[in-house]
C-alpha cells in the first residue's frame, strides 16, 4: 500500500512537470484526441511534447511490458496514474486502434519478432493503426470475407475488398483477415495479416454517410505483397485472433455509449429546453405531456442503465465472475442513445430539419447529423440482432 | 453505494431461497386459493418466518426486530415474490408497523412492534378509496372532532391483508377538502371496534384484501399515529418504502417466470425442434432478459437509497415501481403467449403470474404515475 501511494506522489510529481500547460483542462475521449502516426500534423505543437514525454516514460500504454515501450505498471498502478491524470485534468497522451485493439491482440497472439517491430512504434506514436475486417458481402456474417491471400512462397498476394476501415486514409498499418484457404469451412479458412498501407496496391477510397463526412473508408488490395512474418499467431488460425479482438471492440463501444448513458444530472438540459421549445403550463411544467413523457422515460432508463453498469463494477469489485450482464450493454446502450437523438429531434421541432447554412444553429445542424448517424449505432459493432442472438444463446441457453 | 449484496445478504437470500423452495412452492397459492382459505396465508409460516428473523427485519431491536434495513428485507420479499407467496410483509410488516416505527408513539410502538416481529399480532393500512385511484392525499374518510375524541366516517378498498389485521391503520381527514395534502391523520383502530365493516375481498391475483366500511367509528386521543393532520407526507414516505418492497416481490415473480418461460422453450416442440430455436421468440427472450437486469439495479439502488436516508429516493422508487411495472407485465404477456394454448389455462402456472403483474402494476401508482411523479420531482 505504502508503495501504491509513494508511486501516486511520484506521478503526480511528474505529470505536473510533464504535460504542457495548454493541454491541462482537456479530457480527451474514445475518438478526440492525438491517434498519432506517420501522417499527424499536430495543430497544437505541445501535442507532440506531451506525447513524447509520455511515450519515454512508458505512460502512453501503461500496463504493456517496458521491454516493448509500456509502462510495465500493474493495474493497481495503471489506475492510480488514470487518477491522477483525471485530477489534473489531462488529456490521455494517445488514443487509438493500436492501444486499444491490435496492440492487446499482439500481446496476446503475436511473435517476440512482431511485438518487437510494432509495438513500441505504437506506443511511440508513431505508427497509426486501422482494421480491415467488414466487406461488402461480409458484414454480420464475418467468417463469409474473400478477401484473397494467395500463398507465392515467402509472401502472400492479397486481392479484396474491405468496407468501414475508421480512418483507413489516415493510417499507415491495417491487421485485416484474409482467406488463405477457400476450401476449408469458413472460420477454418481464415488468417490475421499485418499490411503496410504504404504498398502502391492499397486504395482508400473514403464513404460518405446519410450523416454527411465520415471516418469510414472502403480500402481496396490489388496485388499486395505481404511477407509471411506479418501473419499474426497461425496460418489459417485468423478466426481465433479475430474474435479476441472483436471483445475488445464491443468493450469499447460500449464504454463510449456508457459515458454518455450514466447518470442523471446531465439531463437537465433536456428539460429546459423543451420546456423553451413548447412553452410551460400553469404550474410551470412542460406544456406538451407527449413531450414530457418521451422525455421522461428517455431520462429513467438512462439512470437504469446507469446504474446496471455501476451494478456490473461493484460486482466485478467485489470479485464476482462477471456474468452475463454485459452481454446486453451494447444492445440497450445503442437503443437508448437512438431514442435520445429521437427525442432531440421532437425537441427541436421545425428546427430540427436543417442540412446546413441559413435559419439554423450549430447546434440544431448537429443535432440533426447526430440522429442520421445514430442509426449506425445498432448496426456497427454487431449489430442489436446479432447481440440479441448472442444474448439467446450463450446468457439463456436457448437451443439452436 | 454498493449495488451488490453484502455476505450477510447474501446469506439471507440464500436461507430464504432454500426455505421457500421447500415449504412454498407456487401449488401452495393454488390450494389456498381452491380451499377459499379463510386466512389467505399459513399462520405457521409466518412463525416460522419470525424465527428466523425475517419479520422483524426492519423493526428496533428494541422491539425484538433486528434493526436492519430495506435492502435486507427486499431480499427476502424477493425470494417469497418467486412463489408468490401470501405472507404479509408488505401489509403488516412494511406498511403497518413501518407507519408505527416512523410516526408511532413510544406506547403505540411497544404495544404493537414486538407482537408484530414474533409473528403475533398483524396490522394492515387503509388509504385506499373508492375514487382515490394512486393519489394517497385524496381521503374522503372524515374524523370529525368527538368530545375527547374523533368518529370516523367512510368507506376503504383493498386493504391489504385488512382482514386478518388486529388493528388497521386508518387514514382519515380532520381538516381541509378531499384533495388536499394537508389536514389528514392516521388512525390506529382494533378490528373489533364498533361501527367497523370489515368484508374480504377477491382480487384477480389472488392478494388479500379487504373492504373496511366505517359508521361511527369512535377513537380516542391515542388512537392517533403522528401529528394531526400531518399525516399526508407520512404516508407518502410509507408507501415510498412498500413500494420498494413491492418492486423486489415483483421482481422475484418476474425472474421465476422467466425461467418457466425458459424451460418452456427448451422443452416444447413443435414441428421437429425445440420452439426456443425460433428466431423471433430468442430475441423476445432476450428482450425480456434485459428488463430483469435493469429491473435488479433499480430495485438495489432504491432500497439502498431508503437505508441511506437519500434524499433522490422518492426518485429512485418512481423509477423502480415505473420499470419493474412495466418490464413485469411484459414479461408476463410474453411468457403466456410463449407458451401457446395452455399458457391461458389455469392449470398452468404462468397465469398466476400475469395476474399478479397486472395487480402489481396498478399497485402504489403504475407506470404513467410514476412517470409523472419522476418528472415532477425532476422540476418539469
Amino acid at each position: 500500500m505504502a508503495d501504491l501511494e509513494a508511486f501516486r506522489s511520484e506521478v503526480r510529481t511528474w505529470l505536473q512537470e510533464s504535460c504542457p500547460e495548454s493541454l491541462v483542462g482537456g479530457t480527451g475521449s474514445a475518438i478526440e484526441g492525438v491517434w498519432g502516426g506517420k501522417k499527424w500534423q499536430p495543430e497544437n505543437p505541445d501535442e507532440r511534447v506531451w506525447l513524447e514525454r509520455a511515450a519515454a516514460r512508458g505512460f502512453t500504454a501503461p500496463t504493456w511490458p517496458k521491454e516493448y515501450g509500456g509502462g510495465g505498471l500493474s493495474k493497481q498502478e495503471a489506475k492510480v496514474l488514470a487518477q491522477e491524470m483525471k485530477a489534473a485534468k489531462l488529456p490521455p497522451p494517445l488514443i487509438g486502434f493500436g492501444l486499444t485493439m491490435i496492440g492487446p491482440t499482439l500481446l496476446q497472439y503475436g511473435n517476440e519478432e512482431q511485438k518487437r517491430d510494432h509495438l513500441p512504434r505504437i506506443c511511440r506514436g508513431e505508427i497509426r493503426w486501422c482494421q480491415g475486417y467488414s466487406e461488402p458481402g461480409a458484414g454480420s456474417d464475418l467468417a463469409g470475407l474473400q478477401t484473397r491471400a494467395e500463398d507465392q512462397g515467402d509472401h502472400y498476394l492479397i486481392n479484396g475488398t474491405k468496407v468501414w476501415t475508421s480512418y483507413a486514409d489516415k493510417a499507415d498499418w491495417i491487421f485485416a483477415l484474409v482467406r488463405t484457404d477457400p476450401t476449408a469451412k469458413k472460420q477454418e479458412g481464415i488468417t490475421f495479416i499485418l499490411i503496410d498501407m504504404d504498398d502502391p496496391g492499397v486504395q482508400v477510397s473514403p464513404i460518405l454517410l446519410i450523416s454527411g463526412s465520415s471516418p469510414f473508408c472502403e480500402t481496396h488490395f490489388t496485388d499486395v505483397r505481404v511477407p509471411k512474418k506479418n501473419v499474426v499467431h497461425k496460418v489459417n488460425a485468423g478466426w481465433t485472433v479475430a474474435k479476441a479482438l472483436l471483445g475488445h471492440e464491443r468493450t469499447m463501444i460500449a464504454d463510449a455509449f456508457g459515458v454518455a448513458g450514466g447518470g442523471g444530472g446531465r439531463r437537465r438540459g433536456l428539460a429546459d429546453r423543451a420546456r423553451e421549445a413548447v412553452g410551460a403550463d400553469a404550474d410551470g411544467r412542460i406544456a406538451d405531456a407527449a413531450l414530457r413523457d418521451e422525455l421522461v422515460r428517455v431520462e429513467m432508463d438512462s439512470r437504469a442503465f446507469g446504474l446496471t453498469m455501476q451494478r456490473t463494477r461493484d460486482a466485478a469489485k467485489a470479485g464476482h465472475q462477471p456474468g452475463a450482464e454485459s452481454s446486453f450493454f451494447k444492445l440497450y446502450g445503442t437503443e437508448l442513445n437512438q431514442r435520445r437523438s429521437e427525442l432531440r429531434c421532437h425537441i427541436a421541432g421545425p428546427q430540427a430539419l436543417g442540412w446546413e447554412g441559413e435559419g439554423f444553429t450549430a447546434e440544431e445542424l448537429a443535432l440533426t447529423r447526430d440522429w442520421l448517424r445514430s442509426r449506425g449505432n445498432t448496426i456497427e459493432g454487431g449489430t442489436s440482432e446479432v447481440q440479441r442472438n448472442v444474448i439467446a444463446k450463450r446468457v439463456l441457453g436457448l437451443p439452436g | 453505494m454498493q449495488l451488490v449484496l453484502s455476505e450477510d445478504q447474501e446469506l439471507i437470500a440464500k436461507t430464504a431461497a432454500d426455505f421457500m423452495a421447500e415449504k412454498s412452492p407456487i401449488s401452495r397459492v393454488r390450494a389456498l386459493r381452491d380451499s377459499h382459505d379463510a386466512t389467505g396465508f399459513s399462520r405457521e409460516l409466518w412463525k416460522e418466518m419470525a424465527g428466523l428473523g425475517w419479520v422483524g427485519i426492519p423493526l428496533p431491536e428494541v422491539h425484538g426486530g433486528a434493526d436492519l434495513g430495506l435492502a435486507e428485507l427486499c431480499v427476502v420479499m424477493e425470494e417469497l415474490g418467486r412463489s408468490l407467496a401470501p405472507e404479509p410483509f408488505l401489509s403488516s410488516v412494511l406498511l403497518g408497523a413501518g407507519a408505527l416505527q416512523q410516526a408511532g408513539s413510544e406506547a403505540q410502538q411497544a404495544a404493537w412492534l414486538p407482537g408484530i416481529a414474533k409473528g403475533e399480532k398483524l396490522l394492515a393500512l387503509a388509504y385506499q378509496e373508492p375514487r382515490s385511484r394512486y393519489d394517497l392525499c385524496r381521503v374522503a374518510t372524515s374524523a370529525a372532532t368527538s368530545g375527547d375524541g374523533y368518529v370516523l366516517e367512510g368507506e376503504k378498498i383493498q386493504v391489504l391483508d385488512g382482514h386478518v389485521a388486529d388493528a388497521l391503520l386508518v387514514s382519515a381527514r380532520t381538516a381541509g377538502g378531499e384533495g388536499d395534502a394537508a389536514g389528514i391523520t392516521l388512525f390506529l383502530v382494533p378490528h373489533e371496534a364498533k361501527g367497523l365493516e370489515i368484508v374480504r375481498q377477491s382480487r384477480v391475483d389472488g392478494r388479500n384484501a379487504a373492504m373496511v366500511r366505517l359508521s361511527g367509528v369512535s377513537v380516542g386521543q391515542g388512537a392517533v399515529v403522528g401529528e394531526v393532520g400531518a399525516a399526508g407526507a407520512l404516508l407518502l414516505s410509507i408507501v415510498d418504502r412498500a413500494t420498494v418492497g413491492l418492486c423486489a416481490e415483483m421482481l422475484g415473480a418476474m425472474r421465476q417466470a422467466f425461467e418457466l418461460t425458459l424451460t418452456h422453450l427448451k422443452e416444447r416442440k413443435q414441428f421437429d425442434v425445440p420452439i426456443g430455436s425460433f428466431q423471433a421468440l430468442k430475441h423476445r427472450a432476450a428482450d425480456l432478459f434485459v428488463e430483469i437486469e435493469l429491473g435488479k439495479s433499480v430495485v438495489m439502488a432504491a432500497a439502498r437509497a431508503a437505508d441511506a436516508g437519500d434524499p433522490e429516493l422518492p426518485r429512485l422508487v418512481s423509477l423502480a415501481k415505473a420499470r419493474l411495472s412495466e418490464g413485469f407485465l411484459k414479461l408476463a404477456h410474453e411468457g403466456v403467449q410463449i407458451f401457446g394454448g395452455v399458457g391461458i389455462t389455469d392449470e398452468y402456472d404462468i397465469g398466476f403470474y400475469l395476474k399478479r403483474a397486472r395487480a402489481a402494476e396498478q399497485t402504489f401508482g403504475d407506470a404513467a404515475f410514476h412517470r409523472d411523479r419522476w418528472a415532477r420531482l425532476s422540476g418539469y
